[in-house]
């Protein structure tokens, strides 16, 4: 499903080379769990945005679904991630002129599909079905990543990336959106990609790679 | 849903969070689209009344004109033209003949410089003259009576029924003049008008040697197009000197005339559009920092960047629309107000009725405007990564690469600007000249804003109470808009201020004249006998005049050697056939003296001695004044004779001189040695200073009672003509200049509604930190007294180089700079900023910190 080769990545900081990523290989099976864990300034959230496709690396490759990244363009690796990935982001990252059932609804619209009734339906699933018309600034932080979940799954995504997404949340919420994250995980067989300083969540995942200054430090498959 | 119906939905979407702010750049777009549209389609209005009026414009198909009694060959082609001689007449034709003279009431005493219109017919064939009472028109004629304009009635205190002294003749006022076609209400400022039968003229014994009259016959033709008549008999009447008119040709002059004023007005709503299209460009910038997580969120779940790109295009577009489509309306609700304020100058009457040519031109330029002016900080939206949805760490890195688009939008947007420029004024160089000089502003003021960030910055005294550091250093936040709101105020007070200054120096030559040193009345048709007698008059009346000046009518025959008409009429070679060959054909009023006057200054040659004898048979030496000399092409040495009342006078230029016109003074533009023209008819001027109004009246009454003839001309009368005149050209101009001064504003509030979070979030932590209420309004205050003493200051300074370049250049008058009033406007403008910052800050320093971290939850 995810397979990574060789992946480097340098920044230019200062006028000096930072590597931020160095040499980091590892595959993924379809349905499978993934948590990256390490400490601050590891790489990653870099990590993951390459996986993603959303930044271009400075070596090594990277294929989702059996395509290879590299060989795609901005404008081709935008469409990938509208029809194959979800994203949760640890700052929820809700548009805030829309209100829950529309942020639930974009990437559907973005495709061109019709919403239909799945919007709502996924809203009901994380337990928001009474508060479709509410305003990101009118939810709370566990229910505005409910909505981000939702959203996340709106697409019937291949593979779905979150970044530290209970970061921002207390354990009681943040145990409610990991649970929702596993169910979905199971129920769809979406493969699932994670970012975490949570032990916990961490301890929920089928495999755990550990990052520390950019290179992968153990990997629980391995 | 399709993606163009995605990018639709989330363009209305995304409008909801920012409305208020959206429709005040709706607002700034929408008040220089209604200038635009209100002048446009007044333009377009006047040019269908003309085309409707057209006939009435000249009361006639044909005239013929001339400075002195119609020769006989012109009547008996009026006669031809009419079939008069015939059994059935084809046309008619009717004369006026027009003057100026002192009108005087007996009853009330009361005197004035009018001007007669003697008519004799059925004049206007077309269009109507309305009186009160109604119809009088038609009685006027076939005995001593008159009809005169209203404002005549009110400065002799006379009223209908009052009998009016024009010379010796004796008339009734029979009523008043209502409205005359093609008549402008500016032309009755020097004078107000009195109609009188013609074949009463000669009782007034008016019309002496030296008046200057204008003798037009009126045609109308009820066969055949007046077009070809006036073609085929131009060249042969330009001998002697009769000008032909016809309706098409008054039409096309209007026309011209009209439009002109009309661009002119139209570029100066192109500011204000322009000014509104700053602020959409400022609002975006300051809007796309705001969505960054909302475009990199929506490139994360798989929109592509163009998509994204045209969400906010389409935004930016129908901001436009709706901003012009509101300005349309506006415009035509303005558009009923024009002609009142230049109905002055309009000989026609406005039916004003929406021109479809302008609403269209009106929606299309605003959409343009705002598209244009967002597209720029529009492209920064293709360079958001959708990494930054996650986080930004490297920010410096993650930096996108530098957008070749953008600086092709900076051209675009030049070149756009260029375009409406030369479209609104209808000339390439014009536009390309108005495009330059705002290009020229906009630099000042772009400088001037970051020279006051980067000083405030740098130089600021740390000692400074607190709230004014703060103050001030809240013109360089970040995504602050300094640089927006000096640019959109200073505009104003630009514009404002060069208007100001050009009617200022304008009308302070005259002023100066008013001095107690200046003479500030004119005598004139003066004929040779009077002369003792009227210096009799001056000395009983305890007043001193000036020597009499003389006066000799004459017309040029000869311009170094060449017959100014050809051996045979109508030469079309000859110079005085010329088109624009009025120089050679105009009758000159020359005077003879030995000595230049305070006015003028030699430019060129040398001035006679009156000592050394000239040979008698050797052509007379003059001085002619230097821009006429250069019309005529002739410099020092050239030889030009005159025909003076029948005599031919030879003479060589012997000197060139500048002339002063602006001077309250007898100036000329030719000038003869003593001992040529002494024995020539003439007829004399006199300037004299009366200083009491009251007295100045009393003299000028002996003088019509004793001197019917003597023409006295009051300066305050001609002062009050020029500012009336002036007035009115400026009051229009101002009119649409205020639309940007309300651009500036609206621009303004948008600046402060954009960061109105930012400054609640700052105001709530100062005050959690202990400020109070009042500080906070301060620290608002020094902020925009900053801005609004900056904005002014930059403006008007660049309105004085502006002013002092057009008076001194386009004028050719001296400059000076009225401090005093352009404080007072400048304070205006301050005020408005600073009263328009604090009335958009109120919800920050009224709420109390909860409040506002409550609502910001």
């Amino acid at each position: 499903m995810l397979r990574c080769e060789s992946l480097t990545q340098v920044y230019q900081s200062g006028g000096r080379d930072l590597t931020v990523l160095e040499d980091i290989t590892f595959q993924l099976e379809p349905g499978g769990f993934l948590a990256i864990v390490g400490p601050s300034g590891s790489g990653k959230t870099t990590l993951l945005g390459l996986l993603a496709g959303l930044d271009r690396p400075t070596r090594g490759s990277v294929h989702l679904d059996g395509q290879d990244l590299a060989g795609l363009d901005e404008n081709e690796r935008a469409r990938l991630r509208g029809e194959k990935v979800g994203f949760v982001f640890q700052s929820f990252q809700l548009i805030p002129t829309l209100t829950a059932l529309e942020n639930v609804q974009v990437p559907l619209e973005l495709r061109g599909d019709d919403p239909g009734p799945r919007g709502r339906e996924l809203l009901t699933r994380v337990g928001l079905g009474d508060r479709t018309h509410h305003y990101p600034a009118q939810l709370s932080g566990g229910e505005q990543q409910r909505v981000a979940l939702a959203r996340a799954f709106s697409i019937r995504p291949k593979i779905l990336f979150a970044d530290e997404p209970t970061g921002n949340l207390d354990a009681k919420t943040g145990g409610t959106v990991i649970d929702l994250m596993a169910e979905l995980n199971r129920e769809s067989g979406t493969t699932l990609v994670l970012v975490t300083h949570d032990h916990d969540l961490a301890s929920r995942a089928r495999r755990t790679l550990r990052l520390a200054d950019g290179r992968v430090v153990s990997d629980s498959a391995a | 849903m399709t993606g163009a119906r995605f990018v639709w939905t989330m363009a209305w979407r995304e409008t909801r969070a920012s409305r208020r702010r959206l429709s005040l750049l709706i607002g700034a777009v929408a008040i220089g689209v209604a200038a635009l549209v209100a002048i446009n389609a007044f333009t377009d209005n006047l040019r269908v009344s003309i085309r409707d009026q057209a006939r009435s414009l000249l009361g006639a198909d044909l005239s013929f004109s001339s400075r002195r009694p119609l020769p006989d060959r012109v009547d008996a082609l009026v006669d031809s033209l009419t079939c008069r001689t015939t059994e059935e007449p084809c046309g008619a034709s009717a004369r006026v003949v027009t003057f100026a003279a002192m009108g005087y009431v007996p009853r009330t005493e009361g005197t004035r410089l009018v001007r007669v219109e003697a008519v004799r017919g059925d004049y206007p064939f077309y269009g109507e003259i309305r009186t009160d009472p109604a119809g009088a028109w038609r009685r006027l004629q076939g005995d001593r009576q008159a009809l005169v304009d209203p404002a005549l009635l009110t400065t002799l205190g006379a009223a209908v029924g009052d009998t009016l002294a024009l010379g010796t003749g004796r008339f009734v006022i029979l009523g008043t003049v209502l409205n005359v076609p093609g008549d402008v209400g500016i032309g009755t400022a020097f004078g107000p008008r009195v109609f009188v039968p013609e074949e009463y003229l000669e009782e007034t014994n008016l019309l002496r040697f030296g008046s200057r009259a204008q003798y037009t016959t009126y045609v109308r033709l009820d066969r055949g197009d007046a077009q070809p008549v006036a073609d085929a008999y131009r060249p042969l009447l330009r001998g002697d000197r009769v000008s032909v008119r016809t309706v098409e040709e008054s039409q096309r002059n209007l026309n011209e005339s009209l439009s002109r004023l009309g661009r002119y007005l139209g570029l100066v709503a192109l500011i204000a559009l322009l000014l509104g299209g700053l602020g959409v460009a400022s609002a975006v910038h300051v809007f796309i920092r705001q969505k960054l997580d909302t475009i990199a969120v929506l490139r994360c779940l798989g929109a592509t960047a163009r998509q994204v790109f045209a969400i906010y295009l389409v935004q930016a577009a129908a901001l436009g629309l709706i901003g012009s489509a509101i300005g349309v309306v506006l415009g035509l609700g303005i558009q009923l107000l024009i002609p009142q304020i230049v109905r002055d100058f309009l000989p026609v009457d406005v039916r004003v009725t929406p021109s479809w040519g302008a609403i269209w031109a009106g929606l299309g330029v605003g959409t343009w405007v705002a598209l244009i002016f967002a597209l720029r900080p529009l492209l920064a939206i293709r360079g958001i990564s959708p990494l930054e949805a996650l986080r930004r760490p490297y920010e410096e890195a993650a930096r996108a690469p530098r957008d070749l688009l953008r600086p092709l939008a900076a051209v675009a947007l030049a070149l756009s600007v260029a375009a409406l420029a030369i479209l609104q004024a209808e000339s390439v160089s014009q536009g390309l000249g108005f495009t330059a000089a705002i290009g020229i502003a906009v630099g000042v003021l772009w400088l001037a804003s970051l020279g006051l960030i980067r000083g405030v910055r740098r130089w600021f005294p740390s000692r400074f109470p607190y709230v004014w550091r703060q103050g001030l250093a809240n013109l360089y936040r970040p995504a602050n808009q300094t640089v927006t709101v000096v640019l959109a105020l200073g505009f104003g007070a630009y514009l404002l201020g060069t208007l100001y200054l050009l009617q200022h120096n304008l009308l302070r030559d005259l002023r100066i004249d008013a001095a107690p040193t200046r003479p500030n009345i004119l005598l004139f048709d003066i004929q040779p006998d009077q002369r003792d007698g009227l210096l009799a008059e001056f000395t009983v009346a305890g007043h001193t005049p000036t020597p009499f000046v003389p006066i000799v009518p004459m017309r040029i025959s000869e311009v170094e050697g060449r017959p100014v008409f050809g051996p045979a009429a109508g030469d079309s070679a000859a110079p005085g056939q010329r088109r624009g060959g009025w120089a050679f054909r105009r009758e000159y009023r020359s005077t003879y003296r030995d000595t230049l006057v305070r006015s003028e200054r030699l430019v060129a040659g040398d001035w006679w001695d009156p000592a050394v004898p000239r040979d008698p048979g050797a052509p007379a030496p003059v001085s002619a004044e230097a821009s006429v000399a250069e019309e005529l092409g002739v410099g020092v040495g050239d030889e030009i004779v005159w025909d003076v009342q029948g005599v031919p006078v030879r003479t060589r230029v012997a000197s060139l001189r500048e002339v002063d016109w602006a001077r309250f003074e007898t100036n000329f533009y030719f000038v003869f040695p003593s001992g040529v023209l002494e024995a020539a008819p003439q007829i004399f001027v006199t300037l004299s200073r009366i200083d009491d109004p009251g007295a100045r009246a009393q003299f000028q009454r002996r003088l019509v009672e004793r001197y019917p003839n003597v023409t006295a001309l009051d300066l305050s009368l001609v002062q009050q003509a020029l500012d009336r005149i002036i007035g009115h050209v400026v009051l229009a101009v101002r009119f649409m200049a205020i639309f940007s001064l309300a651009t500036g504003a609206v621009v303004l509030i948008g600046a402060v509604a954009t960061s109105r979070f930012q400054r609640i979030r700052e105001a709530v932590l100062l005050k959690t930190l202990g400020a109070t209420s009042d500080q906070v309004a301060r620290v608002v205050l020094a902020e925009y007294l900053a801005l609004g003493v900056l904005a002014c200051a930059a403006g008007l300074l660049l309105a004085i180089g502006a002013a002092w370049a057009l008076t001194r250049f386009v004028f050719e008058s001296s400059f000076a700079v009225p401090a005093l009033q352009l404080l007072g406007l400048s304070g205006a403008i301050v005020l408005l900023t600073v009263l328009v910052g604090l009335w958009n800050s109120t919800e920050v320093f009224r709420k109390t910190p909860l409040e506002v971290l409550r609502a910001e939850e």
